[in-house]
């Protein structure tokens, strides 16, 4: 599966990557500043948000908990509607379904707006090898194509681009001969793209929401290239993840109300396009032939599971937009598609902890995520249920196992503890720090310590602990007494028991 | 040491760090409670939630400690952590996994109603804010992720730091964002935890501050770890002091 594109390199080596590019990384820091700024402003402003969210989770869990039956209403509509339909269980049926298309129309040439699930499925690559013409029109999309570059953001994926960079790749790559200016930019990509969108064989889209009710499909969009890849070309392709189902428009309506603020930023987004099927008798425009390929590609095995919370996901990027470690590691740190928090819960669960459990420990169980989902997923509740599921099934290195079980030992034990703390580290780290407080550089030589110390100093343990000072100072410990379904506590061990 | 009568018997939960590393923070904290007329006691018994163990992964190996606090406290009234990370372990986690055991399942759930966060328990449960204290210093407040937002303890630190006499509270900008601790993440993870903690000391500078405090030492060690050895580099023009809150209000 192509969710995870860098498997060459390990999350040390890609965190190394990305934290060495001092260009990528501030372009993110600026970006999620500015969009969780903008974002936090329109929350605040508007009412009941909390039961915007609150309704939200209950709609998509409703779906999710009905899956089969919204998926039967919803194909049969769309079906109706004069959509040809396709299943797609893996992401190899959907590549099929794909190619079976192109070569039933004789297709040459296709024209994209932005699209997780092509993304996911890996639909480039294979248009690619058939010898078809693929365009990204989403203007980030077409920077990142031109580029040969992976995205960095799940919305905006051109993120650690900026205008210097993207005026300078367009000279290079596509004959721009302009400024830095950004509508110059866009000014000449249009002209490009318009001549792709007139002469492709096929426009290819994904889908935000698809209505049951209606058996329409959604197009949210701030550029309008959505709205030409649907409309022009002969042969509409939409890619829809069986997780993008609404019951129908009055649901759609509170999507669509913490969707684009929790995106962007924005009370709506430029374009916003509800479609139903291809152009009907006396209709000018609109394809001659709608497919639809509803893939699941791993999200049935999530459900039943804690996982199972992800089908809500509406891929907003709000947690990406406040998550601490994406700021610093951008999405290319991840190596996944799908970045930051959702990504670290959705790549591991559908990719397998045989290929991505080490994205779960790229976090810091901060919980700014949660906060910010609109449909409330427990992101670093899930990211946690990630790593008790790596640790149970020993997928991580048997060394770190002896480590946690032997400190786990130390710290479940009285004596243990007080000599392992009040004796061997307290009186180690006075002599490595050579009877100082703290220790700064000299334990860089130790394996792990030297993570914290090479860029951090560590105050020392101290021989005399808390529990010394209080059981000397305050009449005793107290020890609590348990018998029959009830405790007592009482005081007076003065000798801080386990002394050794 | 307070020599009235006291009003209320609590047990004290200051967190095995601080028992280990910053024994001076517990015993800031025992002499502002009982200056507020509370019996302190320590339970002999006490050594880690098994936080660190847990979020990392390791759920058999945490189960013994949990029932080891259990152990030593459900047999109080009152609870006080000076730790809200460890706190949100004992009320929010613990549950998960011992709420069907016929034994500790019915204490936990009876000792979960009877904890307190120190801050939350000062202006909560006792109904004080001035505490007393005094400290000629511009101050700033690091808000931590567990007892901010898992705890949802967001008011009680700033009311009590507000009503120190002497004591300019300042904002530093983000004060909600992750310090990059995260228990063993700034071990497994250290280059991005080092980013992140890089960039807190950064918005700590800018805020002006002469003092940065918190009321969870995890992050104040981490804080405080980075900010002298940015210090020593150069990479802060000034010396900040590195508090925990309990310090400020026994100063």
């Amino acid at each position: 599966m192509p969710i995870i594109y860098n498997k060459e390199q390990n999350l040390q080596e890609r965190v190394e990557a990305a934290l060495a590019d001092d260009f990528k990384h501030n372009a993110i820091e600026t970006a999620q500043n500015t969009f969780h700024a903008k974002r936090s402003l329109l929350v605040e402003a508007l009412p009941m948000w909390e039961e915007y969210r609150d309704a939200c989770k209950a709609i998509r869990d409703h779906v999710t908990e009905n899956l089969d039956y919204y998926v039967r209403e919803f194909a049969t509509n769309a079906e109706a509607a004069g959509y040809q339909m396709h299943y797609a269980p893996t992401d190899v049926d959907a590549l099929h379904a794909v190619l079976d298309i192109v070569e039933a129309t004789g297709s040459l040439s296709c024209v994209k707006s932005k699209s997780m699930m092509t993304e996911e499925i890996g639909v480039n690559d294979l248009l690619e090898d058939i010898g078809v013409k693929c365009i990204e029109t989403d203007c980030a999309e077409a920077i990142i194509q031109t580029a040969g570059d992976k995205p960095s953001h799940i919305v905006v994926p051109a993120l650690h681009f900026d205008r210097k960079a993207i005026a300078e790749l367009f000279r290079q790559k596509r004959g721009y001969t302009g400024t830095e200016v950004p509508e110059e930019i866009t000014h000449f990509l249009r002209q490009v793209l318009r001549e792709e969108f007139l002469s492709a064989d096929i426009g290819m889209r994904g889908c935000n929401f698809a209505v049951a009710e209606t058996g329409s499909l959604t197009i949210v969009s701030n550029e309008g290239n959505g709205r030409m890849v649907d409309s022009i070309p002969e042969v509409q392709i939409a890619v829809v993840g069986i997780d993008r189902i609404v019951p129908d428009l009055a649901t759609l309506d509170v999507m669509m109300s913490l969707l684009p603020r929790s995106a962007v930023g924005a009370k709506i987004t430029s374009y916003f396009t509800i479609d139903k099927g291809p152009r009907r008798e006396g209709e000018t425009d609109g394809p001659r032939e709608a497919h639809i390929i509803l893939v699941d590609n791993g999200r049935h095995n999530l459900l039943g599971t804690p996982f199972q919370e992800m089908a809500r996901c509406m891929r907003c990027g709000a947690c990406l937009n406040t998550c601490p470690v994406y700021r610093h590691i951008t999405g290319h740190g991840y190596g996944s598609i799908y970045p930051g928090p959702m990504g670290i819960v959705l790549t591991t669960a559908l990719e397998g902890y045989e290929n991505a459990a080490q994205l779960p420990y790229a976090c810091t169980l901060c919980g700014a995520c949660d906060d910010v989902c609109p449909s409330k997923i427990p992101l670093h509740s899930l990211v946690h249920e990630h790593r008790k599921n790596i640790v149970a099934g020993g997928y991580n290195s048997p060394v770190e196992r002896g480590i946690y079980k032997g400190a786990a030992q130390m710290m479940g034990h009285m004596p243990l503890y007080r000599i392992g703390t009040s004796k061997v580290a307290a009186y180690g780290m006075k002599a490595l720090s050579m009877g100082g407080d703290s220790l700064t550089t000299q334990a860089n030589w130790i394996p792990v310590v030297n993570g914290w110390t090479s860029s951090r100093d560590i105050d020392n343990m101290k021989t005399t602990q808390f529990r010394d000072w209080f059981a000397k100072n305050r009449n005793g410990l107290s020890e609590s007494v348990h018998q029959e379904g009830y405790t007592t506590a009482t005081r007076g061990d003065k000798t801080g028991r386990g002394d050794a | 040491m307070f020599k009235g009568a006291y009003y209320m018997r609590i047990a004290f939960f200051p967190g095995c760090m601080v028992d280990m590393m910053y024994p001076e923070v517990g015993i800031a904290a025992v002499e502002v409670l009982e200056r507020l007329g509370c019996e302190v006691e320590l339970p002999k018994d006490q050594i880690c939630c098994g936080q660190m163990f847990l979020n990392s992964g390791y759920e058999k190996e945490t189960i013994p400690m949990m029932k080891q606090v259990i152990d030593a406290y459900s047999g109080y009234e009152t609870i006080v952590s000076l730790s809200g990370s460890c706190l949100h372990a004992i009320v929010n986690e613990y549950p998960e996994y011992l709420d069907d055991d016929p034994d500790y399942g019915p204490r936990l759930a009876r000792m979960r109603k009877n904890c307190w966060e120190f801050t939350d328990f000062i202006v909560n449960k006792l109904g004080v804010t001035d505490v007393g204290a005094h400290l000629n210093a511009k101050v700033t407040y690091h808000k931590s992720c567990h007892l901010t937002r898992l705890l949802g303890v967001k008011e009680p630190p700033l009311q009590l730091l507000q009503a120190v006499d002497g004591l300019e509270y300042v904002v530093m900008e983000q004060a909600d964002r992750c310090c990059g601790f995260g228990g063993t993440f700034s071990l497994k993870e250290p280059e991005i935890s080092t980013e992140i903690v890089r960039e807190k000391v950064r918005t700590i500078d800018a805020s002006g501050a002469d003092v940065v405090c918190g009321a969870d030492i995890a992050c104040l060690m981490n804080i405080k770890g980075a900010l002298t050895r940015m210090r020593r580099e150069g990479k802060v023009s000034r010396d900040i002091r590195v508090m925990h809150i309990a310090e400020i209000l026994n100063s």
